[in-house]
């Protein structure tokens, strides 16, 4: 446990020392503040749901951001060695690395919290699916981690690796999609509509937090924790 | 305290380590000496479990290195090649992620952490981030993240390369300080590197273990020893005992059996040629002697061959 902790420790910390946090957290919320804003007024209506249709998108093109040094660097400059030759499991560093990760989502969903004062103060919105949604990110967010430090193992080249986080997280996200879901074979098309990571975000974002979707993010995370983990046992 | 029983590895078409068997106690500084691929960082690799070996055994401490990995990472310190550190911390945060990892008890944290500061002269940039320091303080902090758990047993591949003499001397001081009650493992290609800081030296060649013993026999060898290698027909062991018994011979080391035939390595005494008596002994024993001829072999034909570089 202490090894854990003091791993994500390093992640989350290490993360302000080289600009990642912040140049992350900066583009983040300027995003999320901008789109929010520039439709918010115009709608006259006291609602989060352009936020949180937006963010996921946005989680989508950043995350992998903040996962793509995760094992790439190390494996790139040799420090996985080090990390590996320490007496903590292959499990307990990956879990380490997902928790440091996990500390910057919170770190930038919080960040989000003025947009929620102010339609707060602008109005009376529903609380339950506000509080839903943040539910909704952060399950969301902590599957896209999962997937982006798996994304970091596949290559020495941070760039590649980012790519390659974009697009198994894009894949998952819209799986779920209507649009792909009425243009697979119809044998395909409930597993699509059921593996989407959309679907189930949206779903909680309604404002109906249904156990089965938190259980779907819970083993979103947990799949590509352990092949992250299968990959750095094999040292591949 | 290290034990390498037999260990092989194969990379792909190429075997980086082939049958090797060495052994470290404790109090003892072994020097691993060969050329770059001469299979010296994979042995180190495989002793701190980051990679596994194909066949034999290694036990670290008394453990076994593939059955409890965990048990050997906790009792060993390993400084890996080219001391790869996390840029991205400052030197005081490195050391106490280290210490953190290894579990080392929170009442002793302090103590130890402080130690290791002091002892690899790291006060001056506690607080630097360990990517903006030069080479030999970065050396010093990668010395420091193998020791600050206080290990029984410390590996280090390379540990002075690319410093400047009084680095070097430095190192070596800490290293022999720590190696005089632990066991200590340590690699390089140049020989008075080795000879600077080991009692004994372990020669790597193409994967092969080509020469091991104290520095001292090595000089010996380097002044020039005789070999005469010989295959007899006849059991082994006994054959071995008698003519490690003839006058003049200092070993007699089993190579084991070549088509059948049983083969020896006899060194002798500098100026001694026991030719005749190596004959006479096994005629008188009735075992048939295959084959018999001096070996001249110094240690710089070895290592004429070993910085020779690129293969045969």
């Amino acid at each position: 446990m202490r090894a854990i902790w003091a791993i994500a420790k390093k992640e989350f910390r290490g993360a302000f020392i080289t600009p990642v946090a912040y140049a992350y957290l900066v583009v983040f919320l300027a995003f999320t503040n901008w789109f929010f804003f520039r439709t918010y007024f115009l709608r006259g209506e006291a609602t989060m749901r352009g936020f949180f249709s937006l963010l996921p998108w946005t989680l989508v093109f950043l995350l992998p951001a903040l996962t793509m040094r995760m094992v790439s660097e190390e494996r790139k400059f040799g420090t996985l060695e080090v990390l590996l030759t320490w007496p903590v499991r292959e499990r307990e560093a990956v879990l380490g690395k997902f928790l440091g990760g996990l500390g910057l989502l919170l770190v930038s969903l919080a960040g989000t919290i003025p947009i929620a004062v102010t339609v707060f103060a602008l109005g009376s919105p529903d609380r339950g699916p506000v509080l839903a949604g943040y539910l909704g990110l952060l399950f969301f967010g902590a599957a896209g981690l999962a997937v982006g430090i798996y994304a970091s193992t596949l290559t020495e080249n941070q760039i590649v690796a980012y790519l390659a986080g974009v697009a198994m997280t894009f894949v998952l996200f819209v799986a779920g999609e209507d649009f792909v879901v009425v243009a697979a074979p119809a044998s395909l098309a409930p597993l699509l509509a059921a593996a989407g990571m959309g679907a189930h975000f949206w779903s909680i974002g309604r404002g109906v937090v249904d156990s089965r979707d938190l259980l779907y993010f819970a083993a979103v995370i947990f799949f590509f924790l352990y092949l992250t983990t299968r990959r750095l046992q094999r040292r591949g | 305290m290290i034990s390498v029983a037999g260990v092989s590895k194969r990379f792909g078409g190429t075997l980086a380590v082939d049958d090797v068997s060495f052994a470290v106690a404790r109090g003892e500084i072994l020097g691993l000496l060969g050329p770059n691929g001469a299979g010296k960082t994979t042995t180190m690799r495989i002793l701190s479990c980051f990679l596994s070996a194909d066949t034999g055994s290694a036990t670290v401490a008394g453990f076994d290195v593939a059955a409890e990995p965990l048990e050997v990472r906790r009792r060993l310190g390993y400084l890996p090649e080219n001391n790869p550190l996390y840029f991205d911390m400052t030197v005081a945060e490195y050391l106490s992620l280290v210490a953190d990892v290894r579990r080392v008890p929170r009442a002793a944290k302090a103590r130890l952490v402080g130690r290791a500061f002091e002892g690899c002269g790291l006060g001056p940039v506690r607080g630097r981030i360990i990517g903006q320091l030069s080479k030999g303080y970065r050396q010093r902090v990668g010395l420091a993240g193998a020791l600050v758990h206080d290990p029984e047993v410390l590996i280090l591949d390379e540990p002075t390369v690319g410093l400047d003499p009084t680095q070097i001397i430095e190192i070596r001081e800490l290293i022999r300080a720590f190696g005089s009650e632990k066991a200590v493992l340590l690699s390089s290609h140049i020989l008075p590197e080795v000879e600077a800081t080991c009692q004994r030296v372990v020669i790597f060649n193409e994967g092969h273990l080509v020469g091991q013993g104290t520095t001292a026999e090595l000089a010996a060898q380097a002044r020039g020893s005789e070999f005469v290698d010989l295959a007899v027909r006849g059991p082994r062991e006994l054959i071995a005992r008698e003519l490690a018994a003839v006058p003049g011979v200092v070993e007699c080391v089993d190579l084991g059996e070549e088509a059948g035939v049983p083969r020896f390595r006899v060194r002798c005494d500098v100026g001694a040629d026991p030719r005749e008596e190596l004959a006479a002994a096994v005629a008188r024993r009735g075992w048939g002697l295959r084959e018999l001829h001096a070996e001249r072999l110094s240690l710089e034909d070895v290592f004429i061959k070993l910085t020779g570089g690129e293969g045969k």
